[in-house]
């Protein structure tokens, strides 16, 4: 079975460190995501920091609408394949804060200021994507 | 100095789902229910402007209502294009080019959830491919943080919604017209923690249209003129959180809310402490809530006060969403602005029935406030004052 690919190759570096990629423009200001297109012009690919701290978070509980393409989107599937899953913000500090899927958590472990970690998690049956997980918990499975 | 612009007639078409007739037929009924409050008939309207998100161009309107040949200006802003034709109709009297104008707005929209598509809001595809892309979850993560810095309760959450379904009961034009308890809400499932099912705003339909009149016409017809103060439609500063943001500043920014209402309370020349009764974007509970403070009517963390005490009851001391707002009416984007400002005119001009607010004297509401709040990060606020006594 092949790897999962990212789903966007640009999201973020390659390695076994891999680092979310934002921009940095020329007022030094950091963004995220990287610009495409004309307003990349001028801003420095950047990557973020693996660590945070979480500045707000909710739960997905229902099967959001096209253009989603996780579990419950297939052409057989619907609701009952809905994983539901965890969202957050996470603040790099000096950065930018990100907007991430949050793993390796339920509601009741989160409070605002945790450190959180940068993680690459399986999406779908194709795709990978990014999260961010409590930080003790990553250095508890290591 | 420009012209004191006049709103002297009102008109809307029920929210809700109104099976077999189309947003813009609700719209053309909104109009005339308008027309006739305000003893008017179509070609007496000079200009129009109107629009809808997700039912068409609002031009096509003089198909139904006659081909006047008057000029009619398409608007399209998202969830301010009710406020928008509302600003674009004033200006066009306030200018002392015409007399006579209408606003209009309605919509019809699917159910569920709204979906967006990435690309229209200039954000990569993974955003939406990875469910991100979904306006509920800005909503709760917005309260979700406000909540933990300020001190607000789920329960504060629940008694909104209470709020809304209870002033829903008394309004003929609201859908959801049945009282939910505060147990219901609080049990319901949850859609995006700390929201639940019935904390929410559905998108709906309906249609709301306003005749907006110079001091003179109000005058040489004798209609019963509420005043529109002050509209003001701001845009998002630097470093705002928004709807569909991947990345917010570090550095904490303005907010459009609070820059519309401070223009409006300025160009109207009163404050928050003035207001009588206000209706406030209510996308979900948590939004009511921070839009009570980003539009200066209490500081941050005084709702948990506000809705114990029931401050923001039709009988406390500033009642917010009278007419049950975008919780019990749900949220026709088109139309959901100018159904605020349908309110509080009904409101400032003693015809709201049931749900009437008694005002400081008991003789009615002098002022009524109005504010909508969409993406990608717009506010618009009406600030309207009652004539004479």
């Amino acid at each position: 079975m092949n790897a999962l690919a990212p789903i966007d190759p640009q999201l973020w570096s390659s390695g076994d460190q891999p680092h979310l990629m934002g921009g940095k423009l020329a007022s030094g200001e950091i963004v995220f995501p990287m610009p495409q297109g004309d307003a990349a012009n001028d801003v420095e690919p950047y990557q973020l920091s693996r660590v945070g701290t979480l500045w707000s978070w909710t739960s997905q509980g229902f099967l959001p609408k096209e253009p989603y393409e996780g579990p419950g989107s297939g052409e057989n599937e619907g609701p009952p394949d809905f994983e539901p899953f965890l969202i957050g913000y996470v603040e790099l500090p000096g950065e930018v804060i990100v907007e991430s899927r949050i793993v390796d958590a339920t509601l009741d472990d989160l409070e605002l200021g945790m450190a959180m970690e940068f993680c690459i998690v399986p999406f779908n049956k194709t795709h990978s994507t990014y999260a961010f997980r409590p930080q003790k918990l990553a250095e508890k499975a290591a | 100095m420009s012209e004191n612009v006049y709103i002297i007639g009102a008109g809307i078409h029920p929210f809700g789902r109104t099976e077999g007739r189309s947003g813009r037929e609700q719209g053309v009924y909104a109009v005339r229910k308008a027309l006739a409050d305000a003893g008017l008939e179509w070609k007496d309207i000079e200009c129009a402007y109107g629009g809808s998100s997700a039912a068409g161009s609002a031009d096509i309107m003089v198909n139904e209502l006659g081909l006047t040949s008057l000029p009619f200006t398409n608007v399209a802003n998202g969830c301010a294009t009710g406020g928008s034709a509302l600003v674009s109709a004033q200006l066009a009297i306030a200018s002392g080019m015409y007399d006579l104008a209408l606003a209009t707005g309605f919509d019809k929209h699917p159910r569920g959830a709204f979906n967006a598509k990435p690309a229209d809001y200039g954000l990569p595809e993974w955003y939406g491919q990875t469910g991100m892309m979904l306006t509920t979850q800005f909503f709760a993560m917005k309260i979700q943080r406000y909540m933990q810095l300020h001190g607000i309760s789920r329960t504060t959450l629940g008694r909104v919604a209470e709020k809304a379904f209870r002033n829903g009961t008394k309004t003929p034009h609201a859908w959801r017209r049945s009282p939910i308890d505060l147990e219901t809400i609080m049990n319901a499932p949850m859609i995006n923690d700390p929201l639940t099912k019935y904390m929410f705003c559905s998108p709906s339909e309906g249609g709301v249209a306003l005749i907006l009149a110079s001091e003179k016409k109000m005058r040489e017809l004798g209609a019963d003129g509420v005043k529109i103060s002050k509209v003001a439609v701001k845009t998002r500063p630097p470093d705002s959180f928004e709807v569909f943001q991947a990345g917010v500043s570090v550095n904490e920014g303005g907010k459009p809310t609070m820059l519309a209402s401070q223009a409006a309370f300025e160009g109207a020349g009163i404050g928050p402490e003035d207001i009588d009764v206000a209706q406030l974007q209510d996308t979900e509970s948590g939004a009511e809530i921070m839009h009570m403070a980003e539009n200066g009517f209490c500081k941050d963390g005084e709702q948990e006060e506000w809705l114990a005490n029931g401050w923001s009851e039709q009988d406390g001391k500033l009642p917010i969403n009278t007419d049950g707002g975008c919780i019990a009416c749900g949220e026709p984007v088109g139309a959901s602005g100018l159904r605020q400002v349908y309110e509080n005119v009904e409101q400032l001009r003693g015809r709201a029935g049931e749900r009437q607010v008694a005002g400081r004297d008991g003789n009615g509401p002098k002022t009524g406030y109005s504010h909508v709040y969409g993406a990608p990060g717009v506010s618009a606020v009406a600030i309207l004052e009652r004539l004479g006594n």
